[in-house]
């Protein structure tokens, strides 16, 4: 497994280059998010707005209205829960061409309850016209700004910092259909997005070493959500669909997927994995995500139950391709 | 700035005249916010007459029909193109206390840049000539219902325009209710910072919020000292005194957003509203004896102000 040390810090670089209509402005969070580089490149496009989220959003729309496309960086609550209003009123109503890159989704951060965004993607998906993107890679948080950069009108990134794993080839950039098959079977479906596809990649593994036959589709575009891709791959399968996501399961991948097989009528039990309704607290990601069950064992007793299927005895740690998703922050104190 | 319309005579008289068409429309009407045109028709009139460097309209004298909202692919047609074209040499007009929208009407109407059958339209099912206007209503450029949204989204239009060494001013018109916002400070903080210093506010110090007197709903005073401290440029000025309101708008930024801080009477112009007073944010009549005295006060404006 090879693991990139901060993707988008270079990336945002090198893209922006010969992109003049590119600012950057940042919440006090500049090296956390991954902005320092750019600042450091172009500092006539980068802003330092502080600790002052509603303003920025409301500066960052002023600044489409002219014709610039701002990226704005922070973490993702700050984005999405602090400053709600400001982003559903000047931003998404008008459909302006903002970019807000949240950082830190879900339980990837021991920063505890007020820095883990477990609602982000609720919250976007309900603001008409919003975009949302969730980045599972490496090779997704370097393709992910083209992606966005064909949508007109705002788009919400959910990033990853820090050292991330390469789980894609670079020649299989972020698609804007935002669904990659990586697998196809009968037995089980696998629904994951971010983080938790690279513990879902491992969590096929083992299943496919035990005989089953395991369709496994990562989930990169959350918002338009890719309904028909979906069920044209789910509806010639019978078995039991997973969803497993870094986010509450209210809201998120696993809501938009049950709404989407209800719609079409596609007759298998769905379960999600996620945050059942609950908050984390500070903690190590490893830890979080066994807790709250949606590490590779976490998947493997999910599965093993609706399947009757027991994989305790599997040991996922020793394939020398899963990488435990706690290294996906070289530094997590980061804050 | 010297255009030939900036006559402090010419400008009292638009004034009176928008006064008496929100009056009007607030009797036809049966309510309205028909305090914010005593406490603002002076520097509404004093900005659309040439104060702010604005093209002619290129907006339908009868303001289009509510098409649709904004989507991808779908041009939406901007409340903005009332106030003319967007050039850098021109200024712009940002609208943000947006309960003042009737106010707002009518000053297009008198300063020739709207027909006055629109406010036949005002409130109406399928209109653009909303109650509280958003971005698609004469006259606003963003959608600011939310109050005190619109002044981080003018920095940044003040800022895009810096960037570009655009030569117009950037106007907001603010109400100081907005100053109980957290955001409102935020901007000002910001753009001092950043010394984006080709934007002014205009702000309408009635002491006037919805539950009534700001000094019994939350103090904001004093006001001028505060937006110093923030590190923006404050004048306080009479509200009601055009020539006043263009030789401050006519002092230099010094680097920092500016504030005009008009003192005003809430009631200035008519009267009987001050038996209403604290509550004055909307008026409704609830019977003929409470009209009587509006209906006498338009028809002393009718007799002053030839049509």
């Amino acid at each position: 497994m090879i693991m990139v040390p901060r993707p988008h810090a270079h990336n945002l670089v090198a893209w922006a280059k010969d992109r003049p209509d590119v600012v950057v402005l940042s919440a006090d969070l500049t090296a956390s998010c991954e902005a320092d580089l750019f600042r450091d490149a172009y500092p006539d496009r980068f802003f330092s707005m502080g600790m002052a989220e509603q303003n920025m959003i409301g500066v960052a729309a002023g600044l489409a209205r002219e014709g610039y496309t701002p990226c704005v960086h922070t973490f993702a609550v700050f984005i999405t829960r602090r400053a709600f209003d400001q982003v559903a009123m000047a931003i998404a109503y008008p459909n302006l061409r903002v970019r807000l890159f949240g950082f830190l989704p879900g339980i990837t951060t021991p920063g505890g309850v007020t820095h883990q965004a477990i609602d982000d993607i609720a919250l976007m998906r309900a603001i008409p016209n919003m975009h949302i993107i969730e980045v599972g890679d490496a090779t997704e948080v370097e393709s992910a700004l083209d992606v966005a950069d064909a949508i007109d009108g705002p788009v919400y990134l959910r990033m990853l910092r820090g050292e991330v794993p390469r789980l894609f080839p670079p020649h299989h950039p972020l698609q804007a259909n935002g669904v990659r098959d990586l697998g196809d079977g009968d037995d089980i479906t696998l629904v994951s997005s971010g983080i938790c596809t690279q513990e879902a990649m491992a969590a096929a593994k083992v299943m496919r070493a035990a005989g089953l036959t395991v369709q496994h589709l990562h989930v990169s575009t959350l918002k338009p959500f890719p309904a028909d891709i979906l069920c044209a791959a789910l509806r010639p399968h019978r078995g039991p669909v997973l969803s497993i996501e870094n986010h509450s399961i209210i809201g998120g991948l696993g809501s938009a997927l049950a709404e989407v097989m209800a719609e079409a009528a596609l007759a298998r039990p769905l379960v999600r994995l996620g945050l059942r309704d609950t908050y984390a607290h500070g903690a190590s990601t490893p830890y979080l995500m066994a807790k709250l069950g949606i590490d590779t064992a976490g998947i493997l007793a999910a599965a093993g139950a609706r399947l009757g299927v027991d994989f305790s005895d599997a040991n996922p740690c020793c394939d020398t391709d899963a990488v435990p998703a706690a290294s996906f922050d070289a530094k997590p104190e980061a804050l | 700035m010297s255009a030939p319309e900036l006559s402090p005579t010419r400008i009292a008289n638009t004034a009176q005249r928008i006064r008496r068409r929100v009056l009007a429309h607030t009797l036809s009407n049966n309510g309205g916010y028909l305090s914010q045109a005593c406490s603002t028709s002076e520097a509404l009139a004093t900005l659309y007459s040439g104060l702010m460097r604005l093209g002619p309209s290129l907006a339908p004298s009868l303001p289009l029909p509510f098409a649709h909202v904004p989507g991808p692919g779908r041009p939406y047609f901007s409340g903005a193109l009332y106030n003319g074209p967007r050039e850098d040499h021109l200024d712009r007009f940002i609208f943000s206390p947006v309960h003042y929208a009737l106010v707002l009407y009518a000053t297009l109407i008198e300063c020739g840049r709207m027909g006055p059958e629109a406010l036949d339209l005002f409130n109406t099912d399928g209109s653009t000539v909303e109650l509280i206007g958003a971005e698609h209503s004469p006259g606003h450029e963003v959608t600011a219902g939310s109050l005190a949204q619109a002044l981080s989204q003018a920095a940044g239009i003040a800022l895009a325009r810096k960037i570009r060494r655009a030569s117009g001013r950037v106007w907001v018109f603010m109400s100081d209710g907005e100053f109980q916002e957290g955001q409102t400070w935020e901007a000002i903080a910001a753009m001092a910072f950043h010394e984006i210093d080709n934007l002014t506010m205009v702000v309408d110090c009635n002491g006037q919020q919805c539950d009534g007197a700001m000094q019994q709903v939350m103090n904001i005073e004093p006001l001028a000292a505060r937006i110093t401290a923030f590190g923006g440029l404050a004048h306080e000025l009479d509200g009601h005194d055009p020539a006043a309101l263009i030789a401050a708008a006519a002092q230099p930024s010094q680097g920092r957003p500016v504030a005009l801080l008009l003192r005003t009477d809430p009631c200035r112009g008519i009267d009987a509203l001050r038996q209403r007073a604290p509550k004055l944010h909307y008026v409704r009549f609830k019977n003929d004896a409470e009209r009587q005295p509006y209906i006498e006060r338009l028809a002393q404006l009718n007799e002053e102000l030839p049509s």
